[in-house]
Parts: structure tokens; sequence; C-alpha cells
């Protein structure tokens, strides 16, 4: 397991270049329509912190050991007082690794309590952490749905982008969780994997992957899951660092504008979510968060006063990132927003 | 100036400034042959990532090597891929030796 931290990119130089402005495109596409939140937030994405067991290479969250960002007991309960109080229909709990927050079970049991459909983003290998190996268990029973990375069904591209020995730690979490009922047919536990590419280029067809996936997990190593999700990778953190360093920047977003598809942006997951991060300040999405791109500036700030009358419809903030979401199929935390 | 310039393939549309209409007829074909049909595009790149190996194109090379990623498939699928080209490329240069076989044999006693 890799324990070096990599290193920040220059927090001068934190949003990719494009050669063109998401917002003009999005005008363009859209008969001078600017990007809106749909009607209602359905979503709650909670960001517990940057502490994580790995380090892997194309992280949008720079997470890694020795992050010490992590969310407060008293955030956490403001969190849940918001769940109670606005019935999200998901609460969506990610990092880092979650759960290595202290207040991660008290997050997930509550969120159900509250009736909440939970999803937690799982990395599979923080399982085998200290007194983690009761995950499977502790999901059942509560009922969440969890959300897995696994870049590639071979070792090779796995740990390429992961770490070393990822992806035999990876397998032996999901048998556990196969073990449990995660990711059986007609168990209705769901075991999600998602996909990003190893390196600077689009996610194929995600039915396409998913059928490869399925068949070679269950031939090679006998493990299945429910549902494939493709996510386009972020040109935010260790990978536009990556991009920068080999070369690839200009390549790719030009790739990524290329392929801005209008029928994409109906379906971006910031329409339909709002997303918290572990000091309990708001943001439009994850990537936004990492790039410290607030929320619009008339709107409330923080958790402790979001108001879904005025988050109904609000102004979503972009920049070049955005493209990554909109490039082919779409991509957001459920994988591509239009049918392959 | 170099022969080939990595950027020229993103100016491949250039080629349209003169005859666009040739160009807009080759690209409609073009790209109807990229879509899926009774061949997948996994496997319609597959395939023209060996025919770039067999003609050396290093533009379709790598514009096919990125198609191959981002229709799903690994590199030891390409590189059983650039065999076949390989293998096709030796195999008929191989029984050509045949010509030079009947050549010979038409003359010798």
């Amino acid at each position: 397991m890799p324990s070096k931290v990599l290193p920040v990119i220059n927090a001068e130089n934190v949003f990719a270049r494009s050669p063109v402005n998401f917002d003009e495109r999005v005008a363009g596409a859209g008969g001078g329509l600017s990007l809106r939140a749909g009607a209602t937030v359905e979503t709650l994405q909670v960001n517990v912190g940057k502490l994580c067991n790995q380090a892997c290479k194309h992280c949008h969250v720079d997470a890694g050991p020795k992050r010490t960002e992590i969310m407060s007991r008293e955030t956490a309960e403001q969190i849940i007082e918001a769940v109670r109080r606005f019935r999200f229909q998901t609460v969506d709990i990610t990092g880092g690794a979650p759960e290595l927050n202290p207040s991660f079970r008290y997050l997930v049991a509550e969120s159900r309590a509250a009736g909440a459909h939970t999803i937690v983003r799982h990395n599979l290998t923080v399982m085998f952490e200290p007194e983690q190996g009761n995950l499977p268990e502790f999901f059942r029973e509560h009922g969440v749905e969890v959300v897995s990375s696994l870049p590639y069904f071979l070792e090779g591209q796995t740990d390429a982008q992961r770490g070393h020995g990822v992806f035999a730690k990876s397998l032996e979490a999901m048998r556990r969780l196969n073990d449990t009922g995660y990711g059986i047919e007609g168990s209705g536990l769901t075991l999600n994997l998602v996909y990003n590419p190893v390196g600077a280029f689009l996610p194929p067809a995600q039915s396409s992957i998913e059928a490869d996936f399925k068949r070679e997990l269950q031939a090679r190593y006998g493990v299945s899951f429910n549902r494939l999700y493709t996510i386009t990778n972020m040109p935010i953190k260790r990978f536009l660092d990556y991009l920068r360093r080999t070369g690839n920047e200009e390549r790719y977003m030009r790739k990524l504008v290329e392929a801005f598809n209008p029928q994409a942006v109906e379906g971006l997951m910031c329409r339909s979510l709002v997303s918290v991060d572990w000091t309990g300040r708001l943001y439009d999405c994850d990537f936004n968060q990492m790039l410290e791109l607030g929320i619009a500036a008339h709107l409330p700030q923080t958790i402790s006063d979001f108001d879904p009358a005025q988050f109904s419809a609000r102004p979503i903030s972009t920049a070049a990132h955005c493209f990554g979401c909109t490039a082919g199929a779409g991509s957001s935390c459920g994988g591509s927003v239009v049918n392959d | 100036m170099a022969y080939y310039e990595e950027d020229d393939l993103g100016h491949f549309s250039d080629m349209g400034k003169h005859r666009p209409d040739l160009f807009e007829k080759f690209m409609a074909w073009y790209q109807a042959c990229q879509e899926d049909g009774a061949l997948s595009r996994r496997e319609k790149a597959l395939i023209g990532l060996a025919v770039a190996h067999a003609l050396q194109c290093p533009y379709c090379i790598d514009a096919y090597a990125q198609s191959c990623l981002e229709s799903g498939s690994n590199l030891e699928q390409m590189t059983e891929a650039i065999h076949m080209a390989s293998a096709l490329r030796g195999g008929a240069t191989l029984i050509h030796g045949l010509q030079a076989h009947n050549s010979v044999n038409k003359v010798s006693m």
C-alpha cells in the first residue's frame, strides 16, 4: 500500500486550461441559457475528508494516509440534522476513505434512520485496515449501497493507478462482500463498481465495458457485482498534475471539449445534488469542492444554513474541468448520463 | 520541417479547405464506418489499429490506439491485433516466394 503523499499541484494554477469557456459552450448549445440546478436537491453528497489508506495517482481529492483534514463530530451532527429536516432522497458519503472517519458509522446509521437511500464510496482495501473487518456486515445491517472503484479487471492497470497490491486486496474485499450478499443477484444488496480510464483518455461505452468486467471478473476470479459506472478522469489535482507532467493537458482538454455533448448537460449531477465538505461548507459538486470553487455567493454557504427553496434552480459555478462531465456519454458519480 | 507533425492529426479538417465537398463526403463515409453495426465499435477500432500498422501511418496508429482504449480494449488485445497485421504482412511476403520459385522453375531444367 503506498504511504507516500503525492505533491499537491501549484495552488495558483489549479484550474485546467481549456481552449473554450464552458459557460459559453453551454450557452451556445442551449440557446443562451446558463447552467442551473433542477427544482429540487435530491442528493446530499458528504465528503468527510481527505484521509485515505490509498494514494491513487488520479485522485481529485489529493487524498492519502497522511492527510489530516477530516470531518468533526459537530459537523457530522449538523449534516444529520439537515438530513432529518430536509429529507434528502439520497445521502452519498465519500472521502478519502470515509470509513476512516470516527463519525462514519454515525453518519450512515442516522442517514438510514432518516429514510435516506445511503451510498458509501468504499475503496475496498480499507476493509483490511484496523477495526474495519466487519464493514460488509455493517453495510448489510444498514442496507447501504456500496460503490467501489476498480479501474480495470486486470492487475497491471489497477495497480498502476491505485498502488501496488491494490488489485489483489480489492478482489479479496469483493469476495467478502459477495459472501455477505453484496453484488449477488436477488439479494437486494447492491455493489456497484466504478471504472475510470487508467490514463488520459475517455471511458468506453458503459454497457460495453460492464459486460467485459462481469465476464472477466467472474471467469478469472469468481467475483460478481451489480452495475459498472464509467467515470471520466477530471482534470483536477493529481490527475491534472499528471496531465501537465506528461505533456498531456492540452491534448486531453481538447479531447474533452471536442467530445462536448449537449445531451449530457441535463443529467449533470450538479443539477440534482449539493456537496458538503469536511468543514460543513457547501459546493455544487465534489470536484468544485476540491477546487474551492464555491457555491453562488448569494446562497447559504454552510450545511447549517441550508435552505432547499433557495437552492432550487440555483446557478452552478463552473470552470474548464466541467467539460469532463459533458464529454461523450457524460460522466457523474452514477456513471454515464446519456444512454450508450 | 519534419515530415510528420503530431499536431497535424488535430488539423485533419484543414484538408477540407480545398474542395470541401469532397472532404465532407469522405468524412460522412468515414464516420459512418466507425458506428456500431454488425461489428461493434471496439472490433472496428481493433481492425483500424491493425490496418494502421499495415499501412504504417503514424497518424492512424495514434488515432486508433486512442480509439481502441476508448472503446474498451487493453494492450494485450491491441497487441494481438498488431500481430495479426504483422502476420498478414509476413505471410503475404512469404507466399510471394512462390512467384520467385515459379519464375526460377520456369527457366530451370
